[in-house]
């Protein structure tokens, strides 16, 4: 007997029930499919979304300086604010908690590599400029460094997209390109990135270059836009408050006056996305969860039917010494296996169809569904809830039997 | 001689909406080891309600009931279950073996629930078959054997773990003659090897067999007759 006659029990009852049973099963796969496919969604999307955040930097603030829009010790609104690389330096200085990095851009500058002629963004900045940009370069490659800026030198790093206009396949670093025909040595490519937003056309096709050169190339003093990030995240309102008192003093506005610099705070919507996806999420594990149960149900239908069914072999089992609590275990022993069968079925269309997911090239769109830990201990840990709960009330009537009215029973 | 069951003043009382039917009302019986007692009566007599409180399937209304020295009345369904076990090995009129086990699976049932290891069930399994001469049958279903050889095999299932009592209701009830005379024989040979056996039973032929005959009517004993030993 034991462990060979349970599961030869099983097999007979589920030879008695096929239908019922396999519809059974089909219902717990069902809802295991929904549930592991809908949060492996919501996690890839949610990566996607992330990932495409990260393109243009985590946490970082992007300011502009604009016009002043109140009075200030006797100086009218409507005053324009310039801001130059001292300013930056004074912000870097008096804020140690940030890194900033200003930037300068032209877009009326024309690249000539051969007969290949491009007209691209061109940004000037400093080196942190690139990690606070996740501007990460490719294998053989480095963004602009300090000695660029010291020496001046005339460098350039390529985004990723304008490397291929201009070099195709070919290797880009080591090579000149002409840049308002003055020769620009290719130091770094930009490795592909996923970026949804940007101020002024994604990094894909920008040339970056050291802002030193920049100034002395073009004479340009004011910077077009600066930006920067608190070291820890939380920190970013607090440093936002310091850039515009820092700023105000050295330019005479009042510090209350946000219209002066513009600012994007990229980490608000970080917190949006936390709050946005947490309900996501949750929302979707219990529609999931919903499909879920509404198997469960069938499962413990169909084990009442078979208690029914076998009210009699208990009976027999109860009078030979079976106690009760034993035949409790052994019925929800069973709706525990009919789950775990409709679980592993469920499972495995599961990673079947994240494994064809990929190949119908969505991943741009709504990222690719994963099956994460996460998916699998939410679905695994719901369906053994599911399970017990189907299972406890058909085993619990099967062990309330009482032996003389199971025995009677023809 | 020993006391194995005692029932004293056993009252039991089957209420169904406002209807109170006693099934037992009173009734005092004392079985010694090694008896082979018979219990006769009409059917709605009561000797049904006195079997299954007999083999701890039931407890009475009222009254004490001793099996082996133990107070068996008002004990809960796990203790009622170990009793079972130990105690009490059941033959039922339609055998009532599982369906889609071995004849030796079947007979390792009790065993099972005694938690004797599966080594040992497998071998007790198998000695008792034997005894009851099917050691060749033994990896046949129900389905494959014949009804006294289904019989044989529930009477093994009922002995395997050694029972106090062996607790028979109308076990040649389904049986053509033959094959119920050949049961009623395997008793005679059970009871002079010492085992204790209750029978119930309608059929005075195979009660005159026992060496006493318990008659219930109403609820209650009306005569208990020794046969001449």
């Amino acid at each position: 007997m034991g462990s060979l006659s349970f599961f030869r029990q099983m097999l007979q009852d589920v030879r008695q029930q096929k239908l019922r049973t396999a519809l059974t099963v089909l219902g717990i796969t069902w809802g295991t499919v929904s549930v592991s496919l809908l949060v492996a969604f919501g996690e890839g999307l949610e990566a996607r979304i992330r990932a495409n955040q990260r393109g243009l930097g985590e946490n970082i603030v992007i300011a502009w300086p604009s016009r002043t829009s109140l009075p200030w010790e006797g100086l009218g609104k409507g005053r324009r604010i310039r801001i130059t690389e001292e300013d930056v330096e004074a912000l870097r200085r008096e804020i140690p908690q940030a890194r900033f990095s200003g930037e300068m851009s032209r877009e009326n500058s024309t690249f000539r590599r051969e007969r290949v002629r491009i007209t691209p963004e061109v940004s000037a900045n400093s080196p942190i400029f690139a990690a606070m940009r996740n501007i990460i370069p490719a294998a053989g490659g480095r963004y602009v460094n300090d000695l660029d800026l010291d020496r001046r030198r005339r460098v350039v790093f390529l985004g990723d997209k304008l490397k291929q206009d201009l070099f195709g396949d070919q290797e880009a670093v080591g090579q000149t390109v002409m840049l308002d025909n003055v020769p620009f040595l290719v130091v770094g490519v930009m490795e592909k990135k996923a970026q949804d937003s940007s101020y002024s056309g994604r990094d894909e096709g920008k040339a970056f270059i050291p802002d030193a050169t920049f100034r002395g190339l073009f004479s340009e003093r004011y910077l077009e836009n600066f930006i920067f990030q608190a070291h820890d995240a939380s920190a970013t309102p607090d440093v936002t408050r310091k850039v515009y008192e820092v700023l105000a003093r050295r330019h005479k506005f009042d510090p209350a006056d946000k219209e002066a610099i513009g600012m994007w705070d990229t980490s608000e919507a970080e917190k949006f996305f936390a709050i946005f996806f947490g309900t996501f999420r949750a929302f979707l594990a219990i529609i999931g969860s919903f499909t879920l149960v509404v198997g469960g149900i069938g499962v413990s239908n169909i084990m009442y039917v078979v208690v029914e069914e076998r009210t009699r072999e208990i009976g027999v089992k109860l009078a030979v010494g079976a106690k009760p609590a034993w035949i409790q275990r052994q019925f929800l022993a069973e709706t525990l296996t009919l789950t775990a069968v409709g679980g592993v079925c469920g499972m495995l269309v599961t990673f079947g169809f994240l494994a064809v997911f990929p190949l119908l090239g969505l991943d741009e769109y709504v990222g690719t569904p994963q099956a994460s830990p996460l998916v699998i201990a939410t679905t695994t840990a719901l369906l053994g809830v599911i399970g017990m709960i189907a299972g406890w009330f058909p085993a619990r009537r099967a062990s309330l039997l009482d032996p003389v009215v199971a025995l009677k029973l023809a | 001689m020993d006391k194995l069951i005692e029932l004293r003043d056993v009252r039991k009382v089957y209420s169904t909406g406002r209807l109170e039917v006693q099934a037992l009302r009173g009734l005092d019986l004392e079985v010694g080891r090694n008896e082979y007692v018979a219990i006769v009566g009409p059917s709605g007599s009561g000797k049904s309600t006195l079997m299954n409180i007999l083999g701890c399937l039931d407890t009475p209304s009222s009254g004490s009931y001793t099996l082996s020295g133990e107070a068996v009345a008002g004990l809960d369904r796990n203790r009622l279950a170990e009793i079972r076990n130990r105690h009490i090995g059941f033959v039922f009129q339609s055998f009532n073996l599982l369906p889609y086990a071995t004849a030796l699976e079947n007979v390792e049932l009790p065993l099972l629930f005694a938690g004797v290891s599966a080594k040992e069930r497998r071998e007790r399994a198998a000695a008792m078959l034997d005894r009851v001469e099917l050691g060749d049958r033994m990896e046949h279903k129900p389905t494959e054997l014949s009804g006294g050889q289904m019989q044989r095999v529930a009477i093994a299932r009922a002995l395997v773990n050694r029972p106090t009592i062996l607790l028979a209701d109308e076990p040649t009830g389904n049986l053509d003659s033959a094959s119920g005379k050949a049961i009623v024989s395997l008793f005679e040979e059970l009871h002079a090897a010492g085992q204790t056996i209750v029978l119930i039973t309608h059929d005075s032929g195979i009660a005159k067999l026992a060496s006493r005959v318990v008659r219930v009517q109403d609820g209650q004993i009306v005569e208990d007759v020794r046969a001449a030993a």
